[in-house]
């Protein structure tokens, strides 16, 4: 039951810089640790995160086995216009996860 | 040599005062022993992993399950209603079994009983979420333990327990989190082991965990064989610890370093 927490603010004025908060439901399993009986357990973790502003990408970032569970990212942008954040995150066996935010700018 | 023992029987003594619990004036939540960021992460819900849960419980409420085929929201519709305040009374004697349940075994009793489906196992991603889903219900309203007679030897026997020195270290709960719990501990506080927040997201889990999860890592911690999950001493325990937090906010998903 993957699922994302996003705190966009609805309002800004033109040229605010705006901070964007994510939070995406994963295990982030290393793929370093072994079961009791000694089998590895397998990689499992979101390795790509992006960010599109009115489809034009503003931010992305790569994800390797240190990052913890449960990943929350956050990062800044300047207000240009109204529109849609579009976020979305790709990972080990298939992972693929979208969500999106609107604002509005005056 | 007079003076000593005086002085002897006087620390005894207030020792003895100390076992007995913290004084409702001087009750914190673990919260206000941990640092402004970590505090940070549980104030915001859209910076607190435990809401994930909570999500995940919001959608399982709905959900049809069992033979029965039928959702916990068929029989008590909206939770933000039926179930606002529950979680701050409970464990809550059940006549049935003549024994208390806490909120997983309350949910998995209902699962079993009137949805006709297979329990849900400790600490499955599904119970700790609909366990979050109901104890959230309850965020901010103080603790009070039933006021059912039925429930009074057993608080005596979580008292018990949690007095009773065990493990390789010889030691109990109230050792650390009655006697010592403005100090260290390896640089890190020890708190007074108030159960204000559960299930909660805890980092070194990277994941949330029930109150029995945590009671086994302090028995662990002193070395001791921990109960199991689901055992009469960890509700005994559970329900001793809420009645000793009486007043305290449900602070529910909370997050704890």
């Amino acid at each position: 039951m993957p699922s994302a927490l996003i705190n966009v603010p609805a309002k800004a004025r033109r040229g605010d810089v705006i901070e964007i908060k994510t939070l995406m439901s994963h295990i982030m399993e290393t793929g370093y640790r072994h079961t009791a009986s000694g089998a590895v357990v397998p990689r499992d973790i979101i390795t790509n995160f992006t960010c599109r502003y009115n489809g034009t990408e503003i931010f992305r970032a790569d994800f390797y086995p240190a990052i913890s569970a449960n990943p929350f990212i956050t990062f800044f942008t300047t207000a240009t216009e109204s529109g849609k954040f579009e976020f979305e995150w790709t990972g080990d066996k298939g992972f693929s996860e979208t969500a999106s935010a609107a604002i509005t700018v005056e | 040599m007079k003076l000593a023992f005086c002085l002897a029987i006087l620390t005894a003594l207030t020792g003895a005062a100390h076992s007995t619990g913290i004084p409702q004036a001087e009750r914190r939540s673990g919260y206000s022993f941990m640092t402004p960021d970590t505090r940070a992460m549980q104030d915001e819900d859209t910076a607190n992993p435990g809401m994930l849960w909570v999500l995940d419980g919001e959608a399982l409420w709905k959900r049809k399950a069992g033979t029965a085929d039928k959702a916990c929201a068929d029989c008590h519709n909206d939770a933000r209603v039926s179930m606002k305040g529950v979680a701050a009374h409970y464990p809550a004697f059940e006549q049935a079994l003549g024994r208390p349940v806490d909120l997983e075994q309350r949910i998995n009793l209902c699962r079993t009983n009137h949805q006709r489906a297979a329990p849900l196992a400790y600490e499955s991603r599904e119970l700790l979420a609909l366990t979050a889903y109901v104890a959230e219900q309850s965020r901010g309203m103080p603790i009070e333990t039933d006021k059912d007679p039925e429930l009074s030897p057993f608080i005596d026997k979580g008292q018990r327990l949690f007095t009773q020195r065990q493990g390789q270290l010889n030691l109990g709960c109230a050792n650390c989190h009655d006697d010592n719990w403005d100090k260290k501990l390896a640089g890190s506080p020890i708190t007074q082991g108030q159960p204000t927040g559960y299930p909660l997201y805890r980092l070194e889990w990277q994941s949330l965990g029930s109150l029995q999860r945590r009671l086994r890592a302090c028995i662990t911690g002193i070395r001791a064989q921990a109960y199991d999950y689901g055992s009469p001493e960890l509700v005994e325990l559970e329900l001793y610890l809420m009645t000793r937090a009486h007043g305290l906010k449900i602070e529910t998903p909370a997050v704890r370093p």
